[in-house]
């Protein structure tokens, strides 16, 4: 099903923050498998220049596709969510993650396309601390698969 | 930010070490816990079947996270990564066995850019087929 064009350049408005916890970052870090100290050990993270513990480049995915989620989900854009695969991810970073940050989302809807009966949806979430710095923005390529020809 | 690499001691071509990962069924159930993906594609292979897929497939962010390992260990500050992109082109299809899946990821440094940044371009392959396509990564050096 072809999605509704009249949604491109659509923005949501900012998520309540979601606040970084030091445990959250060790989860996440333990569960990729990766010992780095900066995730873990306050003090090792200071040596490198960070005031606590940041989080791994991917971390803030989580965080920015449950805010795209609004976009995603809202029926009048005509996704079927059962169809989508994601396509490709990209994060441009002006500093890392960390703990403590309260970090608030705002997506938009970068694109839609109609591509081989695929429906593919380009969605922007910039990522912001509770000061409005800008963290870090993440853009989600979002592919569902048309239906099958045969 | 504090990356232990020099941007004078690095050119084009210069290769990071290459690192394998392996993917077991246990280690996406512990993925889909700590970031909320509980698709069920990552950990129920009846369900991995009727959509299509051969069998269980690992999270593409599962893989990005894996990759994106080969830079920060280099690095020294996993801080110093300015800009990192993949393209999801095959699933990493992860067996119900004591092995698993693995994911090799090599990486090497593609172009020198202004302000001691390079760009590192990734390759990530399992089972032999490109996993990750576009793979590249802008690191921030000393």
């Amino acid at each position: 099903m072809a999605l509704d064009q009249s949604f491109v350049g659509r923005s949501y408005p900012p998520t309540d923050p979601y606040e970084v916890g030091r445990e959250k970052i060790r989860e996440f870090a333990e569960a990729v498998g990766d010992f780095h100290p900066a995730y873990t050990d306050p003090e090792a993270a200071r040596a490198l220049g960070h005031p606590d513990v940041i989080a791994p480049p991917t971390f803030v995915f989580s965080i920015a596709f449950k805010a795209a989620g609004q976009v995603t989900g809202d029926p009048q854009l005509g996704l079927d969510y059962n169809q989508v695969v994601h396509g490709d991810q990209k994060f441009a970073y002006t500093r890392p993650v960390r703990a403590g940050d309260r970090l608030s989302v705002t997506t938009t809807i970068e694109a839609i396309k109609t591509m081989a009966g695929n429906d593919i949806l380009d969605v922007r979430a910039e990522v912001h601390d509770e000061a409005d710095g800008h963290v870090v923005t993440a853009l989600i390529k979002l592919v569902a698969r048309g239906p099958e020809e045969d | 930010m504090a990356a232990q690499v020099k941007y004078s001691e690095v050119e084009v071509g210069t290769e990071l070490p290459a690192q394998t990962f392996t993917v077991t069924r246990d280690v996406l159930v512990r993925y889909a816990g700590a970031s909320g993906d509980f698709n069920p594609i990552h950990w129920n292979e009846k369900f991995a079947r009727e959509v299509g897929l051969p069998d269980v497939i690992a999270h593409g962010m599962f893989t990005m996270a894996e990759a994106i390992r080969v830079v920060t260990d280099w690095l020294g500050d996993p801080g110093a990564v300015v800009e990192y992109g993949v393209r999801f082109t095959k699933p990493v299809v992860v067996p119900n066995d004591d092995k698993g899946a693995t994911i090799e990821v090599g990486a090497k440094v593609a172009a020198l850019l202004d302000d001691n940044r390079v760009r590192v371009d990734l390759t990530a392959t399992s089972d032999g087929k490109k996993v990750l396509g576009m793979a590249r990564a802008v690191v921030q050096l000393a």
